[in-house]
């Protein structure tokens, strides 16, 4: 500013001035100041995100050399294959019944926690997060080595009381229990972190009140509970369903989608066929499968969570 | 409606006793308010009739019978709580008809009951309202209509109106007074307000470090305090407490405030202090009230003198003054007419015949 204002000719130093301030004022406007302070983000998703997306969905159109476009034939084929349909029925059974364990594990945890005194309640949470901060990659080789169905620790347990040996990853049921268990393992304690933090957050009064209104202990949690942590709720779930739809290295592990096909989930099975099976378009087509069940659980979660967002 | 008695009530956290052997009986239709500092037990009490707090010890009774061990929603009570605990995803109506519907009350009652509460209450128009669309003191009047609709023995206000603006306290307070007097619930109200008590109550407890200190009803405690405690916390500005003896001159009984400031007893006071050593340590207990202007024609028993004024507060109706005497602090109430002036001389007249004389050591009025 100071050389500006020191010029001698006045007619020329007005030209330039003028520019820097209205840059000055187009910095000093609160939408510029956010949208720079955004932009690192926003670079960082165009790059990580947004153009993987883009690039797959436009090699999902290639044929199998990735030399001619076959537009929706990639589709088209998967639709017609008995395993493609059996994977999707896979990937919503292990989705689902998983998500609904860990909820329903996670909240009754997260009750018992609550009820632990403060002073001994650090310790605990401590340790019940432990499944959930160890890379899953590591818990699941350990898991491997509990339903292997020789030597395991599992089945020797079991032999003691006359059952087994119990084929736990070589028979399809079974095979698919056991990925389902090991992710609600791993996955309960993220519920149980998030319940808590929320059952935390509801009033001891409006427990009282119900008390004194003549809530028994299953009214408190159906009519106070479960409505105060409603958006809670919702939005773990969605996270998890996401994550878990996702899920590629519980089942990479413990099966890798065997026995014949029957644990493969989308991920699972894209990698065999992409990676594998050296079909990266066909690949492709199998994880962007993913993309429209998740949306529309997202649509119907998050205005649930809308319409409840202004009564709390 | 019931009465509900309270024979020896003891509450211990650990090692820490914070209600003390509490005997209390509260009649019919009464309206008792629980008054005292914080920490002083009276919420825990309040509690434990609730059946939100144990007993360590002691009888609660309700209607003759014995609660001590039944659960809150059995004991057929309503309670009100300071931040109304209004459950955020029910309506104004849903809130106040939540104990009826879990009692399976028929549709047509719990409408009927809501609809008059509501009425009673004024709050007709916010019936489909959450409660966060409500203000603070509709949302008070649905916590008081949650508990009317359920037509309970005893209803249990726990600082109900600590938490609004003073003048929407007052008004919630006429309010109060107004419900009771129709529905006439026995009631037992806590608060730290003691206007609050004065205002409302049929007898007021005050309670103090877990004890009761004295029980009657406002005028009593604010005429015939027993102890200093009571003394100090009922009225506002609190009495004033100016150390004293007793002195014998002239075959007169006379007290003497300062080495200055001695004044003969009116006769009937001093028939009544005659029997007590001369050489305790006493303390004149004054209301504010009863340190005024003085003027030309002055009763027998009111007596004056000199001071220098240090504060004024001319509050409208009156004018508050505080000075000292011989390093207490006195506060006095005269005309704004009168002419106080910070820093400004000023005589006063001490009403006598309103005095009362409390025993330092022990704080009990002789």
């Amino acid at each position: 500013m100071a050389d500006v204002a020191l010029q001698p000719n006045r007619v020329g130093a007005a030209q330039p001035a003028r520019k820097r301030s209205s840059l000055q004022k187009a910095l000093k406007r609160k939408s510029t100041a956010a949208f720079l302070m955004t932009l690192p983000l926003i670079i960082l998703i165009t790059l990580l995100v947004l153009y993987p997306a883009f690039y797959s969905l436009h090699l999902a159109t290639l044929n199998k050399s990735m030399q001619r476009f076959v537009g929706l034939g990639n589709f088209e084929f998967l639709f017609k294959r008995d395993t493609f349909w059996l994977v999707v029925k896979q990937s919503c059974i292990f989705a689902i019944t998983a998500v609904l364990f860990k909820a329903l594990i996670g909240f009754i945890v997260a009750h018992f926690v609550h009820n632990i005194p403060a002073k001994g309640q650090r310790k605990w949470r401590g340790m019940l997060l432990v499944p959930w901060v160890i890379p899953p990659a590591m818990s699941t080789l350990a898991w491997l080595w509990l339903f292997d169905p020789s030597y395991s620790a599992f089945n020797y347990t079991l032999s003691f009381f006359g059952i087994g040996p119990i084929p736990w990853t070589g028979d399809a049921a079974w095979a698919r229990f056991s990925v389902i268990l090991v992710n609600v393992w791993y996955g309960a304690p993220f519920f149980m972190i998030m319940y808590l933090a929320s059952l935390k957050s509801v009033p001891d009064q409006l427990y009282e009140a119900a008390a004194i209104d003549g809530a028994n202990w299953w009214q408190r949690i159906w009519y106070v509970t479960l409505p105060m942590m409603r958006n809670i709720i919702a939005i773990t779930t969605l996270f998890s369903l996401i994550v878990t739809f996702a899920n590629f290295d519980i089942v990479r592990i413990l099966t890798a989608g065997g026995p014949l096909d029957h644990t493969h989930i989308f991920a699972t099975w894209a990698f065999r066929i992409g990676i594998e099976g050296s079909d990266i378009p066909l690949g492709a087509s199998v994880s962007l499968f993913m993309v429209p069940i998740l949306a529309i659980a997202a649509i119907f979660i998050l205005r649930d969570v809308n319409k409840r967002g202004n009564e709390a | 409606m019931a009465d509900v008695a309270l024979r020896k009530v003891v509450k211990r956290y650990d090692d820490v006793e914070a209600v003390r052997g509490i005997d209390l009986d509260i009649a019919d239709h009464e309206f008792i308010v629980l008054v005292g500092p914080s920490g002083c037990g009276k919420s825990t009490t309040l509690r434990m009739i609730a059946g939100l707090e144990d007993i360590s010890d002691g009888d609660i009774m309700i209607g003759g019978d014995i609660v001590n061990d039944v659960p809150p929603k059995d004991r057929d009570i309503a309670m009100v709580f300071q931040n109304y605990a209004l459950y955020p995803h029910m309506t104004v109506a849903e809130n106040m008809s939540f104990g009826l519907r879990l009692k399976h009350y028929p549709k047509a009652e719990i409408k009927a009951r809501v609809t008059e509460a509501a009425r009673l209450l004024d709050i007709t128009d916010l019936i489909d309202r959450k409660p966060k669309q409500l203000s603070g003191g509709q949302r008070q009047r649905v916590a008081m209509g949650r508990a009317i609709v359920r037509n309970p023995k005893v209803f249990l206000f726990d600082e109900p109106l600590s938490n609004l603006d003073a003048k929407l306290r007052v008004q919630m307070r006429i309010e109060i007074k107004k419900v009771h007097q129709k529905v006439r619930t026995t009631t037992v109200y806590v608060t730290h307000d003691q206007v609050e008590a004065m205002t409302l109550a049929d007898r007021v407890v005050v309670m103090n470090k877990g004890r009761i200190e004295q029980i009657g009803t406002p005028n009593e405690l604010y005429h015939k305090p027993a102890t200093r405690f009571v003394a100090g916390f009922i009225g506002s500005p609190a009495m004033n407490f100016i150390p004293c003896r007793l002195e014998d001159v002239g075959g007169t009984l006379q007290i003497r405030l300062t080495d200055r400031i001695a004044f003969p007893l009116p006769p009937a006071r001093a028939a009544r202090y005659n029997s007590l050593p001369r050489t305790d340590k006493l303390l004149l207990g004054l209301r504010p009230e009863h340190l005024t202007e003085s003027h030309a024609h002055l009763e027998p028993g009111v007596e004056t003198f000199d001071t220098v004024l240090d504060v004024t507060e001319p509050m409208g109706m009156e004018t508050l003054v505080y000075f000292g005497l011989e390093g207490t602090p006195v506060c006095g109430r005269v005309n704004p007419n009168a002419g106080a002036k910070d820093g400004a001389p000023m005589r006063l007249a001490m009403d006598l015949n309103n005095m009362h004389l409390l025993n330092e050591a022990t704080g009990a009025v002789l």
